[in-house]
Parts: structure tokens; C-alpha cells; sequence
């Protein structure tokens, strides 16, 4: 019984470990930027592909290397994620700021892309993309310093986009009819990363009571980032930066804070945080290109409930929910209550919900219930700027 | 002036009936000769959708309240009358399906969808009510923008995974079938039903245009209008907004039941896949496409839109997913009113723009170019 609960409890906080390094890197984007970035999930797919590709390379390196692959990829995760995030930001999200929902709608469409794009990447993709990146900015520079077209700049970069996309497809599709530079890397199909030997054991307390090794490494890598998080938001000169922005933009502008490195620093940090809990999670299933969408909409659950721009609540929040939903949907409740006639549709109800699917259905009936006395989550921001 | 401007109201309005009378005739005597019947079942299923874009238009459009999950009141309408329509075929008995999982008794809430009557006021209450209710639960607490986005979007994912792990209440994932069941005798899925259902939705998507014409006209559309642009100006003025967001969300939700029962009964059926995030999204960008807070627009993005995805997966299949994303991406940085927007604030000084013509002043940015200083200046020279 007392071996159950405790049971019942550390799944409940892996889960929550897990729900909560998903949400950190969407929580300081959100709450910080207050930017909504669907394309989160996908973020952490690339980490999740970066750790696949990671653990391929240390395959080559024989057998004592395999088992320190993770050491290596979780900063590439990191990385990746990041750049890709930066970029982002720059191209699109930059454009956008002050208009949520659109920001909303435009990083849902990236989603799209990103989510096809390792489906169907492959070299001669690879060289295609390539070949339009280097002549539509090669050409766009060579025109604007060769020669001065006034009012017809727009009509010239046009053409120039036009161009240098059909020269690219072009190339990319007769670069396809060789089957080796045709050949998917990834495919649609799921990849299968295998964690480290010493990440596949469990450690047993008792007889009875053991905790999968995993699972441990995933709650300590979760409050490795959370401190470090903490750490970067309150102690770095960046952090007081990015602090300073979050209060009061253009205040922070007239001081000589440089919003925009800021705006483009926060949010490679949160695209890199969500390439790290891509890494975390191909230790507990197979990587594919759906990955990302299974987290995002409990991860912004906890967002929600945690309130926006406090940490804390996020922790609270996500530790909650994990333990509540495990408790649910594994039937723990059940077996917990006591048989008696007097509670049989206590009961009842609770096997009607022991699944995990179910479970996120009353998880949501409870949070709905919640944001009814507390609308701005558990930490809301105090002051007269909290308006959204 | 007063009576001029009245006067250009009016005609404005009878060119807009005209033209609407005139699409209505077209698509239900021109467009059967002229398509395939393949094309023309794809085009009442992109009719039955564009219904479904007027009510996204009208929260978001208009009320400015972005929802992810109209597909829930999509669905449920489907669901309600693919539950009519399975009863009908099992006659006393219960649908098949409930042997598969040994269910011997019909669950209690399908014992309403015995009768005809019933289920099509329950195809628009129904979802409508739900809407209505899980709307007041949230702009009670004056829970909105993003917020209102990602709960909507969380409910969905919720009825989704509701829908989809009952199989002995609804049959789970796989959903109910409604090609072999009988309507009024006849079989649903024969050519001529599906005509039928065809001519239906030119019909409920011209009484939806009319409706949501009436509700964005006049003081209710300019509240609307107000909620969207400054909630708490409005406020302060002495209204409740969340009492008219609950309205127009539940109205919506009505739109989309409709639209829902119309969009299954020609696809051959519904299952938990039409409550899947991206359709819901979908709903969102059709609109966008079209143009939002102007009602043609929606039913020219959902159409344009859905037309595309089809001509475009039939060729190249991988492509669909990049062109839609990409699409999601220039509607909202490029083209941020819509193709019927676009047009009519600014598709000619955007074509001038790009072909480098200089517009025609009526002021003149440098005095040297004013006529009349030219005049002047010729004058003063000849002297």
C-alpha cells in the first residue's frame, strides 16, 4: 500500500519532470516575450533528431563510446534548436510582436513546415534549399550594392525570389532522380533512439520499490535546467536585461538596453530549452515526426495554470498535474479507495476515467474548475500591467 | 446627405442580395452541368466547410476571439446526425457496431436520436448550447486573447480523446459510417441523396450568410466590432461584454454544428479525426486567406483554399504540408487583410508600388512641383 503510493508518486513527479522541461523554454517565451510558439513541439522533435543522429555518429566509434552518446547530444540538442529558434525569431516572430494571435498562427505554420521537413529532407533536398538561400541572398546584396533602382527595389528583389526558388527546385528535382541523393534521411517512419546502458537499469530501494533509471536522469536533468534557468534570469547581466524588457520595453530601450538582441537572445533560450527536453524524451519512446504535438497542449496546460512569467508556477503547476493525471489514469485511485457499498459510484467514476486518455479529460475538467476561482493561474503577476 | 448616403446603402445592399441570389442559382443549376459528380461532391463538402468559416469569422472576424476548437461543434453536429441515421438503418434493433464490444442496450443519450425532428434542432442546439456554456465558463473570468486560444485548443484535445476512447458509448476511432444508412428510405450514400445534401448546403450556407449578414449589421455588429478593438472601452461604457461573447461564441457553435452534420453526410461518415488540432486550425486560415471581418471572404478562403489542398495533394502529396505552411505564414505577415481585403484597401497602390509608378498627388510634396508655383514662376521668368 504505502510502496504503492510512494509508487504512485515518483511516476507522478517523472511525469511531471517530463511535462515541466517541456514547458520551461515555452513558459519564459510566453511569459517574457509573451510570444505563443506552436512550433515548441517541433523544436524539441529537431532536438529529439539531433540526439538520433548524435547516437548514430557514436555508433562508429565502437562500443565504450555509445554509452556517454547523451553527454554529447544534449548540448548539440541544445544548439540546434537554438540556431534554428534564432533564426526563426529573425525571419518571422521579429515582424510580428504585439499581434499574439497572428504570432500564433505564423508558428504553427512553421510547425507544418518543420514537421514535413524531416519527413522528406534529403541531400538533394539539402543542396536545393542550398542553392536558393545562397542566390536569393547573394543576389539581393549584389543588386543593392551594384546598382540604385529606386521605387523599383521591390519589383528587383521579387524577381530575385522568384529566380532563384525556380533555379533551386529546379536543381533539387533532377538532383532527385538519384536514388542516393533522393534517399530520405529520416522517412516518416519513427526512429528508435536507445538510451545508454547505464540509463536502462533500475535502481531498487526496497524489495519491492524500484525507480527506472531514466526516469531519475530526466528529474535530474529537469532541475539542472531549472536552476540553470534561474540562475542565467537573476544572476547574468543578460537575465537583468531580458528582467528589465519584461517590465517595461520601451523604458528598457530608452536606458540603451538593445531590445531586439534581447528579444532574439530569449527566444533562441527558450528554442533551446525545448531542444534539450526533446533530447530527455527519447529516453522514454521513438522519435518521429508527430513528437512534438503529444506535449505541446499539456505544456501550455501548465503554463496556464502555473500563471504566466513566474517560474515557480510553472514548477508547482506541472509537479500537479503530473501527479494528479499518473494517480488518475493509472487506476491508483481506484485501488486506493476503500469497497463499500456506500461509495460504489465514487468508484465507478473513478474506473470510467483509469485511462490515460481519460484521465486528460477530467485533468481538463479540473483545470477549467480551477481557473474559476484563480482566472490568472496560481502565481499571477501582480501589478497594473497584467493585462494580456 | 444624409439621404444620399442612405441611398447608396440601399443599392449597396441590393447589389450585394443580387449577387448573392445570382451564386446561389449558379451553383444549383449551372455547376451540376458543368462539374463531374466527383467535382461536385468535393464542392458541397467545400460549401459545407465554408459554413463552418462564416461562424470562425464571426468570433474572430468580428469579436476578435481567436477559438482552436471549432471542430469540437463541427463534430458533435456530425455525430448527432450520423447517430439519427445509424439508428435509422438498425430499425428496433441497435447499431451493429455495439456487438463488437458486447453492448446489448442503446446508451441513454442516443435514445433522442430516434426521431428526425429532434436530431436537426439538435444538430444546431446541441453544439450550440455546449459552446454557449463552455464560453460563459471562460469569459466569466474575463479570460481572453491567447489564453481564450490555447484553452479552446485544450477542450479540443479533450473532446478528441473522449471521442476517441469510447468505443462502447460512440464507437471510438473508428467512428460512425453513414454511406449505407437510409434517410427517408433511400440510400445516403447513392448519387441521388448526395445530391440532395448538396443542393441542402447551398441552401444552409445562403440562410448562414443572411444570418451572420443580419448580426454584423446594425448595433450588435458595431459591439462586436467595439469588443474586438477595446473590450475595456466598451466596458466602461456600461456593457458586459462577456454576455455577447457567450452569444456570439454559442452562435457560432450552431453555424459549425450545421456545418459539421452537412460536411459527414457527404464524406461518408465522421470519426474523432474531424476534432484534430490542425482541422481546427485550418478553420482559422481559410478565413484569414479570405479575409477576415468581411463575410465573402470567408466563403471565397475556405472554398479557394480547400480547392487548392485537393488539386495540390492529388499531384504532389509531400508538397501539400509545405504550400499550407507556408500559407499560414504569408497570409499573416504578407497579407494580413485577406485576398478580399487586399483588394479593396490596397491592390492598386501595392501593383503601382511594385511597378514603380508614381501615384497622382492632390498635395504636392515639393512646392516647386505645384502648378500653380509653376505657373508663377513661367510668369515671373517672361517678364
Amino acid at each position: 500500500m504505502l510502496d504503492g503510493l510512494i509508487n504512485g508518486i515518483f511516476n507522478g513527479i517523472s511525469i511531471g519532470a517530463v511535462l515541466l522541461i517541456v514547458a520551461l523554454g515555452l513558459a519564459i517565451v510566453f511569459g517574457l516575450m509573451g510570444v505563443i510558439n506552436l512550433a515548441h513541439g517541433e523544436l524539441m522533435m529537431l532536438g529529439a533528431y539531433t540526439t538520433y543522429v548524435v547516437q548514430n555518429g557514436f555508433k562508429s566509434f565502437g562500443d565504450g563510446a555509445q554509452d556517454f552518446y547523451i553527454l554529447a547530444a544534449l548540448p548539440l540538442s541544445f544548439l540546434v534548436a537554438a540556431l534554428v529558434g534564432l533564426a526563426l525569431e529573425r525571419s518571422v516572430i521579429r515582424l510580428l510582436y504585439g499581434r499574439p494571435l497572428e504570432t500564433l498562427l505564423a508558428t504553427w505554420g512553421v510547425s507544418l513546415i518543420l514537421q514535413q521537413f524531416v519527413r522528406s529532407v534529403s541531400w538533394a533536398m539539402t543542396f536545393g534549399l542550398l542553392v536558393v538561400c545562397l542566390l536569393l541572398f547573394g543576389g539581393r546584396a549584389a543588386l543593392s550594392k551594384l546598382a540604385n533602382l529606386g521605387p523599383r527595389q521591390k519589383l528587383a528583389n521579387f524577381v530575385v525570389l522568384v529566380l532563384s526558388a525556380g533555379i533551386g527546385v529546379t536543381l533539387g528535382r533532377s538532383l532527385n532522380g538519384n536514388d542516393a541523393l533522393a534517399k530520405p534521411w529520416f522517412s516518416a517512419r519513427n526512429v528508435d533512439v536507445t538510451a545508454p546502458s547505464w540509463l536502462q537499469d533500475s535502481i531498487s530501494v526496497t524489495d519491492t520499490l524500484s525507480f527506472p533509471a531514466a526516469r531519475l536522469f530526466i528529474i535530474a536533468l529537469t532541475i539542472i535546467c531549472l536552476v540553470g534557468t534561474f540562475w542565467f534570469l537573476n544572476k547574468s547581466a543578460w537575465g537583468l536585461r531580458i528582467r528589465a524588457v519584461t517590465q517595461n520595453r520601451d523604458m528598457s530601450a530608452c536606458l540603451g538596453i538593445p531590445t531586439k538582441r534581447v528579444d532574439a537572445l530569449t527566444f533562441a533560450l527558450g528554442s533551446g530549452l525545448a531542444g534539450i527536453a526533446g533530447c530527455a524524451v527519447t529516453l522514454l519512446g521513438s522519435v518521429g515526426p508527430n513528437l512534438g504535438s503529444n506535449y505541446i497542449v499539456d505544456a501550455f496546460m501548465v503554463v496556464v495554470v502555473g500563471g504566466v512569467g513566474k517560474l515557480v508556477g510553472s514548477i508547482v503547476a506541472a509537479l500537479i498535474i503530473g501527479i494528479v493525471s499518473y494517480i488518475l489514469g493509472s487506476g491508483t485511485l481506484v485501488l486506493m479507495l476503500p469497497s463499500s457499498e456506500a461509495i460504489q459510484p465514487l468508484i465507478d467514476t473513478a474506473t470510467f476515467f483509469a485511462t490515460t486518455s481519460m484521465a486528460k479529460v477530467l485533468v481538463f475538467a479540473l483545470i477549467i474548475a480551477f481557473l474559476q476561482v484563480k482566472p490568472a493561474g496560481l502565481f499571477p503577476q501582480k501589478g497594473r500591467s497584467v493585462e494580456v | 446627405m444624409i439621404t444620399t448616403k442612405s441611398v447608396g446603402k440601399k443599392r449597396r445592399r441590393t447589389l450585394e442580395a443580387g449577387i448573392v441570389i445570382g451564386l446561389i442559382l449558379f451553383l444549383l443549376f449551372i455547376a451540376p452541368l458543368l462539374l463531374t459528380d466527383f467535382r461536385l461532391g468535393l464542392l458541397g463538402r467545400f460549401l459545407a466547410l465554408a459554413i463552418v468559416a462564416l461562424g470562425v469569422d464571426l468570433i474572430w472576424g468580428y469579436t476578435g476571439l481567436l477559438s482552436l476548437g471549432q471542430g469540437i461543434f463541427f463534430a458533435l453536429g456530425g455525430y448527432a446526425f450520423a447517430m439519427h441515421l445509424q439508428l435509422n438503418l438498425a430499425g428496433d434493433g441497435i447499431p451493429e457496431f455495439f456487438g463488437l464490444y458486447g453492448v446489448s442496450e442503446l446508451p441513454w443519450f442516443w435514445q433522442p436520436f430516434y426521431s428526425l425532428p429532434v436530431t436537426l434542432i439538435a444538430i444546431v442546439v446541441l453544439p450550440g448550447i455546449v459552446a454557449g456554456l463552455l464560453g460563459y465558463l471562460v469569459f466569466r473570468n474575463r479570460i481572453r486573447g491567447v489564453y481564450f486560444s490555447i484553452l479552446t485548443q485544450a477542450m479540443l484535445v479533450v473532446f478528441f480523446n473522449f471521442f476517441n476512447g469510447q468505443q462502447k458509448l460512440i464507437n471510438g476511432t473508428n467512428g460512425l459510417t453513414t454511406d449505407t444508412t437510409l434517410l427517408f428510405g433511400q440510400q445516403v450514400g447513392s448519387d441521388r441523396m448526395q445530391f440532395v445534401f448538396y443542393v441542402a448546403t447551398v441552401i444552409v450556407l445562403a440562410l448562414t450568410y443572411g444570418l451572420c449578414r443580419w448580426l454584423t449589421r446594425g448595433r450588435f455588429g458595431r459591439l462586436l466590432i467595439a469588443i474586438r478593438d477595446d473590450e475595456n472601452r466598451l466596458r466602461f461604457s456600461g456593457y458586459n461584454p462577456a454576455m455577447f461573447k457567450v452569444l456570439v461564441f454559442a452562435v457560432a457553435g450552431g453555424i459549425a454544428g450545421a456545418a459539421g452534420a452537412l460536411y459527414t453526410v457527404q464524406s461518408s461518415g465522421i470519426t474523432p479525426q474531424y476534432m484534430s488540432v490542425a482541422f481546427s486550425i485550418e478553420m482559422v486560415i481559410w478565413v484569414a486567406v479570405g479575409g477576415r471581418a468581411t463575410l465573402g471572404g470567408a466563403v471565397l478562403g475556405a472554398l479557394v483554399v480547400n480547392w487548392a489542398q485537393a488539386l495540390l495533394s492529388e499531384q504532389f502529396p509531400e508538397v501539400w504540408l509545405f504550400f499550407q505552411g507556408a500559407l499560414f505564414l504569408l497570409v499573416v505577415t504578407v497579407l494580413p487583410k485577406g485576398i478580399v481585403g487586399w483588394f479593396r484597401d490596397d491592390a492598386v497602390r501595392q501593383i503601382r508600388d511594385l511597378l514603380g509608378i508614381q501615384p497622382q498627388l492632390n498635395t504636392y510634396p515639393d512646392l516647386e512641383l505645384d502648378p500653380d508655383v509653376k505657373r508663377e514662376q513661367r510668369e515671373l521668368a517672361g517678364k
